[in-house]
Parts: C-alpha cells; sequence; structure tokens
C-alpha cells in the first residue's frame, strides 16, 4: 500500500477539515478581519487622497482612459491584502511550531505536501473574501471596475493569493523563531509592497529611477499586482500570469523541501 | 495481528556532530505499558520525533504495527497516536472542534467523526465540556483533551511525551490513572516518555534511556531490585547527571 492507497474521498475530507479549521480560527479573529480591511482603507481613503493631487496617469493597460488615483491603486491594494495575509499565515505557522500545534498535522497519514497545500488553499480562500469585503466597501467609495471583472478576477486573486501563501509558507520554515519574525516585514513585507506597481506605475519609477525601475519590474509582487489588475479589466497579463506561475511552483517546491522530514528545517532542529 | 505495537531497531540519530541518539533498539508489545525513562536531554524526544516521522529516520529501523515508517509512512502513522510534551490543541476552537478537526486529518468525517468523538469523550471523561473552549479548561483537562485527540482515529499504539508535565500532582494522577485504564478496558499499548520515577510501576516495562543511549530494559521490578528504582536509577546513569 502507498499514500495513494487514500481512496479520493478521505483526501477531500482531510481538505475540508484544514480549511475549517482555518475559517474557524478567522471567524474567532475578528481583530484579524477587522485589521486586514483598515489596512487598505487607510491607503484608499487617505493616502490615495494626497497622492492624486501630485501624481499624473497616462493611460496605459489595461486601462483605455485616463483613471483616477483611486482607480489604479485598487488592485495593489488588493494584493496587499493577500501578501499581508500570506505573511498572517506564515506567522501562524511559526507559531504553530513553536507551540507544538504544527506537529499534530505534520504526523497526520497524508503526505506532506498535501497538507502544506491544504493549508495554503485555505489560507487563501480567506484571503479571497477579505478582497470581496474590500472591493465592496471601494464599490461604495465609487470604485467601479466592469461588473464581470469581479468574476473574472477570482482566478488571479487564486493565483496571486497562492504565490504569495507560498511565499509564507516557505519564510515560515526559514525562521527558525516568532521574534525573527518582525524581521520579515521590514526586509520583505515593506520593500515587496513599495518597489512594485501597486502604488505608482513602472514608467513613472522609470522616470525617477532607472535601477528601481528594473528592481520593481523583477518582483514577484509587481507580477501578482498586474495580474489582479488586467484581470478585474477583463484582460490577461500573460507575462504576469507566466511570472506568477513560475513563482509560485519556486516558492511551494522549497516550502515542501523545507518541511521535509529528512531535509531542511526539521533535520536541523534538536530535540530533548 | 501477532505484530509488536512498535519495534525500533539500532536507531541512531545525529544534529550534526552531536549525537543524539545511539543503537536505540526498543519493543512495546501489545497491550503493554511501557515507559520510557530518562532525565532532560536523555533523547526521549528526539525519539519521539524519529518514530513520528518529524525527524527523518536514516540508519535502523522503525515498525509500528508491523508497518515500516521508511517505506509506507501512511500506514505506520495512520497507526499512531500522539500526545507531545508541548500542547498541540487549538485553544480558541472548542473541545469538539478540536477533534473534528483531528479526525479530519485522518479522512474522518460526518456521522463516523460524530460517533468516535463522542467515544473518546467518554473515555477521557469529558462529556460535558465537548462544547467549551480549549482555552477553558484546565491544565489537567487540556491534557485529556489530547489523549482523546489521539485516540480519535483508534491507533495501534499511543505516545504519549512527558504527558504529566506542568500539571498539579491530582491532575497527574487522573491522567496516569486514564492512560492505564485505557490498557485495561481498551486493550491499548503505550509508551510513555517520562522523568518521573513515580508514575512507574513494578510490573512496568521500563526502558532507560540516558545520553542517546538504552542502559536497560526489563521489568521495571527487575530493575529497581532491593534499592528501590530512583537509586538503581542513579547508579545506572552515575547520578543522572
Amino acid at each position: 500500500m502507498s499514500d495513494r492507497s487514500f481512496p479520493p474521498r478521505r483526501w477531500l475530507i482531510a481538505f475540508a477539515g484544514i480549511a475549517r479549521r482555518e475559517s474557524l480560527r478567522f471567524v474567532n479573529q475578528r481583530g484579524r478581519f477587522l485589521a486586514a480591511l483598515v489596512r487598505p482603507l487607510v491607503w484608499l481613503f487617505i493616502f490615495a487622497a494626497g497622492f492624486r493631487a501630485v501624481l499624473g496617469l497616462s493611460i496605459t493597460p489595461p486601462y483605455q482612459t485616463y483613471v483616477l488615483y483611486e482607480v489604479y491603486v485598487i488592485p495593489g491594494l488588493m494584493a496587499m491584502i493577500q501578501l499581508f495575509n500570506g505573511m498572517q499565515s506564515s506567522l501562524s505557522m511559526v507559531y504553530d511550531r513553536e507551540t507544538g500545534a504544527m506537529r499534530t498535522l505534520l504526523v497526520s497519514p497524508f503526505p506532506r505536501w498535501f497538507l502544506l497545500a491544504s493549508k495554503l488553499v485555505a489560507g487563501v480562500l480567506v484571503s479571497i473574501l477579505q478582497v470581496y469585503a474590500f472591493l465592496a466597501i471601494a464599490w461604495l467609495w465609487g470604485i467601479r471596475p466592469p461588473l464581470w471583472g469581479y468574476v473574472a478576477v477570482l482566478p488571479a486573486l487564486m493565483l496571486s493569493g497562492l504565490m504569495l501563501g507560498a511565499m509564507g509558507l516557505f519564510l515560515s520554515s526559514a525562521i527558525r523563531q516568532l521574534e525573527n519574525f518582525a524581521g520579515v516585514m521590514n526586509f520583505v513585507i515593506f520593500p515587496m509592497f513599495f518597489a512594485s506597481s501597486a502604488l505608482y506605475p513602472l514608467w513613472r519609477m522609470k522616470e525617477s529611477s532607472p535601477l528601481l525601475h528594473d528592481i520593481c519590474a523583477v518582483n514577484p509582487f509587481t507580477h501578482a499586482v498586474e495580474l489582479i489588475r488586467f484581470a478585474l479589466y477583463l484582460q490577461v497579463n500573460w507575462g504576469a500570469l507566466a511570472v506568477v506561475l513560475g513563482c509560485l511552483a519556486v516558492f511551494f517546491g522549497a516550502a515542501v523541501y523545507m518541511y521535509d522530514p529528512s531535509k531542511g528545517l526539521w533535520a536541523r532542529r534538536k530535540g530533548g | 495481528m501477532d505484530h509488536d505495537a512498535l519495534s525500533i531497531d539500532h536507531v541512531s540519530h545525529s544534529f550534526g556532530r552531536v549525537q543524539a541518539l545511539k543503537d536505540v533498539s526498543l519493543t512495546v508489545p501489545r497491550g503493554a505499558f511501557t515507559a520510557l525513562l530518562g532525565i532532560n536531554g536523555a533523547g526521549k524526544t528526539t525519539l519521539f520525533s524519529l518514530i513520528t516521522r518529524l525527524y527523518d529516520n536514516r540508519s535502523g529501523s522503525i515498525r509500528v504495527a508491523g508497518y515500516d515508517l521508511r517505506r509506507q509512512p501512511a500506514q505506520a502513522l495512520a497507526r499512531l497516536g500522539v500526545v507531545f510534551q508541548s500542547r498541540a490543541l487549538d485553544l480558541d476552537l472548542t473541545v469538539r472542534q478540536n477533534l473534528a478537526y483531528h479526525a479530519s486529518l485522518h479522512g474522518i468525517a460526518g456521522r463516523e467523526a460524530r460517533a468516535r468523538i463522542g467515544e473518546v469523550l467518554v473515555q477521557v471523561d469529558l462529556e460535558q465540556k465537548a462544547g467549551d473552549r480549549v482555552s477553558a479548561l484546565s491544565g489537567g483537562q487540556q491534557r485529556r483533551a489530547e489523549i482523546a485527540r489521539a485516540l480519535i482515529h483508534r491507533p495501534d499504539i499511543l505516545l504519549l511525551d512527558e504527558a504529566t508535565v506542568g500539571l498539579d500532582v491530582k491532575s497527574r494522577a487522573e491522567v496516569l490513572a486514564l492512560t492505564r485504564s485505557l490498557i485495561a478496558d481498551h486493550g491499548a499499548s503505550v509508551l510513555w516518555a517520562t522523568h518521573i520515577m513515580d508514575e512507574i510501576r513494578p510490573d512496568d516495562d521500563l526502558v532507560i534511556l540516558h545520553r542517546g543511549q538504552i542502559l536497560r530494559r526489563g521489568r521495571a521490578a527487575d530493575i529497581a531490585g532491593r534499592q528501590g528504582l530512583t537509586q538503581a536509577f542513579l547508579d545506572l546513569t552515575g547520578g543522572g547527571a
């Protein structure tokens, strides 16, 4: 008998159980939901109003006309929610590992890649709910992408969420202690967010610093933002799609490697 | 089946240059309470991490109910119930929600999961607390809930790593009595890691682990002899240091 001997129903049960636990934890931590919403809303209501006055935007795809800065920044803020959610999941993985809760997941008879993938997908589903809550508020604020854009953006959100979540998963495997997590904020989240097309178009960046433009252009987060931006306006950015898929494969592969009992993190840990 | 519940054969493990386990061999027969006695740092948790496949076992073999952990990990892990030294339950969820989550990790859901949750809650005497958040339970109740979690998939062997650490005397006695009752009433097999000698009875199978090596195996009363278990342990380990 091998791992493949589990009937499909049991795989589904395991995935549903992991997803249910993530959603229960999310429901029980209402502060987390509010924080996830407040952050992009502050950008939308306050920062965007300020930037609007100083930043002129020309017509660039996928937009077919001049757009307000608030309209431009929406996909970046959607990706921001997913970025922070990915890091939040990563933080909870490190916490679970320190408290021991992670062990119960990893000693399940299902293969480790499946358990990690299930946790990843469950986290992304939660982040998508947050994104749609944000879009609903943005709609009330007068920012209204095409109606079908709300549907078309779903697969883009799934992919970008998976990529950012997989990155968080990989980071969680590399972080040894919860205290080290503050470094992730300074060295991963903020540089990724600010050195991207989330807040300003890359052509504007090029005008001020070609080097920074190049850094932004290779930043995976830029491609997540662009994938979402194009999907929201019923288009596909194939280059962004390829980069997001590639990064997803690399980050998830690295995370599975690090959580493998014979390699990576667990092989280096000391017992009592 | 006539396999031992757990069979460990010539297992060694190192962290870099530090050898944590040296040529460890032991068996846990079916329906037996086997105590693994050792001071902190003796290698008990490392051994548990190898048995639960948190660490990869590279030398020797580990078999759970006859299934080789390296070659048939899914079958072996499906037959293990584990209570870790540190808390593994989700404090924000109720006891029932925690148990349902762990049942799902073994592919059990729906009516079957509900029946098993009811069954294990009776076994650990927590039926009245099923709807309570784990954070509202006492330390002893949390431990009993951990045992219920470990039993939910009806394992062939229950591993408990320092399960009474941090508990008051009464809760400690309750957890130990519960574990022993699982053997008497349900034919469970138990590997009980501890550094507390009071928890070991004369008739128990005893394994003394020290600095990664097994110093003695046998019936606790035989190892203790006339001098008592504490003195025998100190003599064997050179003072326990």
